[in-house]
């Protein structure tokens, strides 16, 4: 087996994981409140948890799995499945309207 | 002599293939999460589609499911999710120990055995939470195919079918554990990886940081599954 050659590409300065948890972790305190012991009208109260669950998953991709750093053919792969998601879930709600 | 610039940067774990710009390892984990994405896509649409489409309403949240146990479980993942990526980390800067001493730090400095440990107990932990809510809630007589006559959840159906969500019952039940059931299994199997890795190549120290490939590879596996989770927990428990 031979030794594989030294690093040659690019460095990006790390980022601070310990800070992204601490955000994490407000967040799904914050869902969590939103919840239970607010009294938000449902549809804004769903519309506000889809958009923490959005951004606490971006975290998740953008930092933790390092998509801020990779290169856009890498990302293009994971994105290419959300617009086919999209048109399944919309032609299966068409579907059911008429 | 490593500088701390080059301590705190982050490179590949492996030279980048020719053509696809990353090693195969990795594109080939990017390609079954791009699949996966559409299994869980196919299975929260179905959700989505099946509760807002019905006339009778939904058990309201924290009527028939432990919200703040599944919180704490969430919290879990997410820990996890952090000590993987601190494993990645550790591996990237050489650390292949599980605790050294730092002069003047009270805290011992974790390496990739330690994190990595960590990992696999965070998401062991998360695996036995949810098969106690799941005996939990079977016990009290939620099943998949609805409340089971003459439980505990069926007579607070009948007293209160609008927050027990009475008349969609069975479709709440088969959609909640279709779903939790199939992460649960994305979980198990990501422990079972972890554990193979841990005693075959991390404790053989086989992992440097010229070539630490496996644990890129699982580590993406792993905050993926860390992902779906963040949007289960929003959808199924608390709207």
């Amino acid at each position: 087996m031979t030794t594989p050659p030294p690093q040659t590409t690019t460095t990006h300065v790390r980022p601070n994981y310990i800070l992204i948890w601490g955000y994490l972790f407000i967040l799904t305190v914050i869902e969590v409140a939103a919840a239970f012991f607010s009294h938000i009208p449902k549809h804004w109260l769903i519309l506000i948890l889809v958009v923490l669950a959005v951004v606490k998953a971006l975290m998740v991709a953008m930092y933790f799995m390092h998509l801020k750093f990779e290169r856009w053919r890498l990302r293009i792969i994971f994105l290419v499945p959300l617009p086919l998601a999209a048109i399944l879930v919309t032609a299966v709600i068409m579907e059911k309207i008429f | 002599m490593q500088t701390s610039a080059m301590t705190d940067a982050m490179r590949p774990p492996f030279p980048a293939e020719s053509g696809s710009g990353v090693y195969s390892n990795k594109l080939g984990m990017w390609v079954f999460l791009a699949s996966d994405v559409m299994f869980f896509t196919a299975l929260i649409g179905s959700y989505i589609i099946l509760r807002f489409g019905m006339t009778e309403p939904w058990a309201k949240p924290g009527a028939v499911l432990n919200v703040p146990l599944t919180g704490v479980n969430t919290f879990l993942l997410i820990c996890s999710s952090v000590s993987m990526v601190k494993a990645y980390a550790a591996i990237a800067d050489g650390k292949k120990y599980f605790l050294r001493k730092v002069a003047g730090k009270t805290l011992q400095d974790g390496g990739l055995k330690f994190w990595l440990l960590i990992t696999i107990i965070c998401g062991a932990a998360f695996v036995g939470v949810q098969v106690f809510e799941y005996i939990k809630l079977v016990g009290h007589g939620f099943t998949p195919t609805g409340y089971r006559e003459g439980s505990v959840l069926a007579e607070h159906a009948l007293a209160d079918p609008v927050k027990y969500g009475a008349g969609v019952a069975g479709m709440y039940g088969s959609t909640f554990f279709t779903m939790t059931g199939f992460h649960g299994f994305h979980v198990t199997c990501g422990v079972i990886s972890m554990l193979y890795l841990y005693f075959t190549k991390v404790l053989p120290e086989k992992y440097s940081p010229q070539d630490y490939r496996g644990i890129e590879v699982i580590g993406l596996y792993w905050h993926f599954v860390d992902l779906v989770w963040i949007i289960l927990f929003t959808i199924v428990y608390l709207i």
